[in-house]
């Protein structure tokens, strides 16, 4: 059952194979099992998804059946569900019950999804290697020893591990695509403005996307059917038909042209996982691709500018984290200072405190213009990169990360070194153009991500290029050890 | 020394929309405290702003008023600050593209001449929630109905040179936003609040003096005497040999004192930048013009209007017409006679109003019921003593005019020929009086008149007709001559 995709558990329910309460009971069972060793959710909802999936199969009964009627998901913890705590990994919100739903959480209700809890992540977002959390480290379910990559690592170590079909997700730097490369599964960050941001709460609101993750690209479409939609409640969304995302995954690869860019096969890049996504490449070119040899000539200024931008964008949007209104608050305030200082003090963890200060001091007066200012400047420089690329080709690929899975603390004590972990994934950020991680191949047994960059709205394209990859290979059919 | 006076306002108006600028919470005064905070409002996690277009086009509208250019694109920034009635520690506001550019607004002082007043930008912002300092046993409660309520901020350039062209100008500002309707102007409310730069510099220099700033007077009164406190400290300090620093001030109203708040250099450091949540707002030229099609009269306009319309006096139609509530209250009333109605406008109503603290919109009398009144003063069935009675009783709440007249039986009596009885009555009743009149100087007799009319009036408990009662009394009293 676990093996199934969710495309596979759409056509068992619709067939009735079996129901939804026996899925639903299945993952469950495997998440109380199994969990234990990944940490991959803070929260399991399992009365609510099993009262949910036993309507869910009335409902498919009487013939009243929606698309995603009765299958099970998850939610990355930070989207907010009615009555449900939604902590976004930190001890701030520890104690969070928001009272609406996220339009992401909104949309799977509607769609008749089930939820079966919330997953785990790096405080805030903040973080490539989900150590950063308040509930603990994620276990890559690869190598156990290993971080399952972040800030999303706990959908993607619950969708690697089969405890879950599918989950939903967000990145802000690469917070989908590299988890889902790190355990070899498939992920997808949309195009800026395509998935609604309302109740997704925020870390840097002109970066934070929100997309699924999946074992296949074609989960990934079915997922994005219901992710996406233009919502009047989020200003930055785009009002803009949403198309079929299956329509066209079958659409034959000839003649396509693949932009290889040179700056994303230099140094520090992993020389295994260079051989990797080099033979992906290959394999494009039997499914009749043409390679292309591009230049995004200010792809080395992406992470700096990032580190300007999305901290000094943090540092406002955390502000609210004071104490008055709800979450963590001080025991016995003496004064308003202190309940500032020692609410945020003790609410915050090194990393997430690390880039407010770092935001706060790149807007402040005397360092905008250097830092913030520049930074914008650079964001512009890289963003006519890409405009410039697709004037040439259909889609961008490279690696998603330098090297596969890295050890606990590996990284814990130098930022700048975890920073880099998102060198080939931030610059679609800044340029809002769509990512995704599609697994292609093994490193010493560690999952390698290909990542194919798609031109704004081009995310049934890319669906399309990953899915024909995985017709013809079996990457991401393969299994930790001791999961098949 | 002579000292010259430079003074700059910022001004922040409360816009009338229903809904706050980002969120669909009420924006209406006096609700229970935290009830029309929306999850926004409160800055829930996750919760995002969506712009209110209402407020957009109030701001076009301010902007087409006082001829200002309106900016085509607009933008947000967030400004960063930690208070408790700040929800999301930052305040959204506009820092490098304001909505309104550049404009001018025309003041008019007492001696008639004009002057121009330039003003630097309006830009439109959210307004905070309120801390509540009292009754909290040594805790601060927090009211959030107020925040995100639309304002817009009005900078004008230091253009003003005392404190009279000060409140002319906040004077003028308030009758054009009331006049666009896009402000009730209620200034006890906070509807309208003011921040005052003041400094003073030698007559004659054209470099200017350290500024303070004296932050929140919410009433002309209070911005005329907290600029003539300011203006004497700082001539005070720089006499005695001292330096004005700059510095933020709040100004006390009941205590007529003011205090410093903060020093420049303890000011906040706001790390402005764009707010990510909003994009930049595009205005084509079409819908500025849209909104220029629907501007009301503006008050000058409307001061033309009624001098040539009503035949008001230009001070008079200044005053009436300054106040689009009075202006309208003032257009109702004056259905009867528009010059009697302007009187008691500005005479018994204002008074009454100022002293029960009441707009004029909240009059207990309303303008049909004074023009009801005036009729009555007009068409000679009351006199005008009387209709001080018949005034106060309507705003008692005793009803309109002619049911007061008929209840209490306040008719005057102009019945000419019950009227010459009275006089002729009184005059055989005062043989010695009649006598003195007789024989005075033709100078002297008007005011001898005096005791002749008060007897016939108390003979008429006050209901004869004085006018009548004069014309008649001076008839028969010439005859004896």
């Amino acid at each position: 059952m676990h093996n199934k995709t969710l495309a596979d558990i759409i056509v068992g329910l619709n067939n009735g194979d079996f129901s939804s309460v026996e899925v639903t009971q299945h993952f469950l069972g495997r998440i109380k099992a199994m969990d234990g060793q990944y940490n991959s959710f803070v929260t399991v909802t399992e009365d609510a998804a099993l009262a949910k999936a036993a309507a869910a199969d009335q409902l498919r009964a009487s013939g009243n059946s929606t698309v995603l009627c009765g299958v099970p998901i998850a939610h990355k913890d930070i989207f907010c569900t009615n009555g449900v705590r939604t902590s976004c990994g930190s001890k701030m919100l520890d104690n969070f019950v928001p009272p609406y739903d996220a339009t992401v959480v909104d949309n799977f209700s509607r769609a008749g999804a089930i939820v079966l809890g919330k997953t785990n992540m790096d405080e805030f977002a903040m973080g490539s290697s989900n150590e950063t959390s308040y509930y603990g480290p994620v276990k890559n379910p690869w190598d156990t020893n290993c971080v399952p990559g972040g800030s999303s690592g706990g959908s993607a170590a619950a969708v690697a591990a089969r405890l879950t079909p599918a989950a939903t997700a967000t990145d802000t730097g690469g917070s989908i695509r590299q988890p889902a490369a790190l355990c070899g599964i498939t992920g997808l960050k949309p195009t800026y403005g395509r998935v609604s941001r309302w109740g997704m709460i925020a870390f840097a609101s002109s970066l934070d996307q929100g997309g699924p993750m999946a074992r296949t690209a074609e989960d990934c479409a079915l997922m994005l059917n219901t992710m996406a939609n233009f919502d009047p409640k989020d200003s930055t969304s785009i009002d803009r038909p949403v198309p079929d995302y299956t329509a066209e995954l079958q659409n034959s690869l000839q003649g396509l042209k693949i932009g290889v860019p040179k700056e994303y096969f230099s140094e520090g890049l992993n020389s295994g996982t260079e051989q990797a996504v080099r033979d992906a490449l290959a394999e494009y070119e039997k499914l009749g691709a043409q390679l292309v040899e591009i230049s995004l000539p200010h792809s080395h200024l992406a992470v700096p500018a990032y580190y300007v931008i999305a901290p000094a964008e943090a540092s406002a949007n955390l502000s609210r984290f004071d104490g008055v209104r709800y979450g963590y608050r001080c025991e016995d305030p003496k004064d308003l200072r202190d309940l500032y200082m020692r609410t945020r003090g003790e609410g915050f963890g090194d990393e997430v405190k690390r880039r407010i200060l770092v935001g706060a001091y790149c807007l402040s007066a005397g360092y905008y213009d250097a830092y913030y200012r520049k930074a914008q400047q650079v964001r512009r420089l890289i963003k006519q990169d890409f405009v410039d690329a697709f004037k040439e080709v259909d889609v961008i690929m490279g690696p998603t990360s330098p090297s596969p899975a890295f050890a606990f603390g590996a990284k814990g004590n130098d930022p700048v070194a975890m920073y880099l972990e998102d060198i080939y994934t931030i610059a679609t950020n800044l340029a809002g153009l769509p990512g995704m991680s599609v697994p292609c191949g093994l490193v010493d047994n560690k999952p390698v991500g290909l990542q194919i960059i798609g031109d704004y709205f081009d995310e049934d394209l890319m669906l399309n290029v990953a899915h024909q990859f995985q017709q013809a290979t079996d990457w991401h059919q393969r299994t930790p050890e001791g999961l098949e | 020394m002579q000292w010259e006076t430079v003074i700059g306002l910022e001004v922040h108006l409360q816009l009338a929309t229903k809904s706050k600028i980002f969120s669909g919470a009420s924006t209406a005064f006096g609700a229970e405290p935290n009830t029309q905070a929306c999850a926004i409002d409160l800055a829930m996690p996750g919760t995002l702003p969506v712009p209110n277009e209402q407020a957009f086009r109030d701001a076009i509208m301010f902007g087409l008023a006082i001829d200002a250019d309106i900016a085509h694109t607009s933008m947000f920034e967030r400004k960063n600050y930690f208070y408790p009635d700040l929800p999301k520690a930052y305040q959204t506001t506009q820092l490098e593209k304001p909505i309104v550019g550049r404009g001018h607004v025309e003041i008019e002082l007492a001696d008639g001449s004009k002057k121009s007043i330039r003003i630097h930008h309006a830009h439109l912002e959210e307004d905070a929630g309120k801390s509540l300092h009292e009754d909290f046993h040594g805790m601060s409660g927090i009211d959030l109905n107020r925040a995100g309520t639309p304002l817009i901020e009005i900078v004008s350039e230091p253009d003003l040179r005392s404190a009279e062209e000060a409140v002319a100008f906040a004077r003028k500002l308030h009758s054009i936003v009331t006049s666009l309707g896009i402000c009730d102007g209620n200034m006890s409310q906070g509807s309208m609040r003011f921040d005052v730069n003041i400094s003073v510099r030698p007559a004659g220099s054209d470099t200017f003096g350290t500024r303070t700033e004296t932050k929140n007077l919410n009433s002309f009164k209070f911005m005329e005497d907290a600029i003539a406190l300011e203006v004497e400290r700082q001539i005070d300090l720089i006499e005695d040999g001292g330096k004005v620093i700059q510095e933020t001030r709040l100004y006390n109203g009941d205590t007529k004192k003011a205090r410093s708040m903060r020093s420049k250099e303890e000011a906040n450091d706001y790390r402005y930048f764009p707010c990510p949540d909003l994009l930049p707002i595009v205005f084509d030229d079409d819908y500025i013009e849209q909104i220029r099609q629907t501007l009301p009269e503006l008050p000058d306009a409307r001061r033309d209007r009624f001098m040539e319309q009503y035949g008001l006096s230009h001070y008079d139609a200044n005053i009436i017409s300054g106040d689009a509530n009075v202006a309208r209250y003032f257009e109702t009333a004056a259905d009867s006679d528009a010059k009697l109605a302007a009187n008691w406008i500005m005479g018994e109503l204002s008074a009454r109003l100022n002293a029960d603290d009441m707009a004029i919109q909240d009059s207990p009398v309303s303008a049909e019921q004074l023009a009801g009144m005036i009729a009555r003063l007009k068409d000679g069935t009351i006199s005008s003593k009387m209709a001080k009675e018949v005034f106060d009783a309507m705003w008692d709440g005793e009803g309109d005019a002619d049911s007061i007249i008929e209840a209490r039986g306040l008719k005057q009596v102009s019945d000419s020929g019950a009227i010459e009885a009275m006089v002729d009555d009184v005059i055989a009743n005062s043989p010695q009086q009649v006598e003195n009149y007789r024989t005075a100087d033709e100078a002297k007799r008007p005011k001898m008149l005096g005791y002749f009319v008060g007897q016939i009036m108390k003979a008429s408990k006050g209901q004869a007709n004085p006018q009548q009662v004069n014309e008649v009394l001076l008839k028969k009293l010439n005859e004896l001559l």
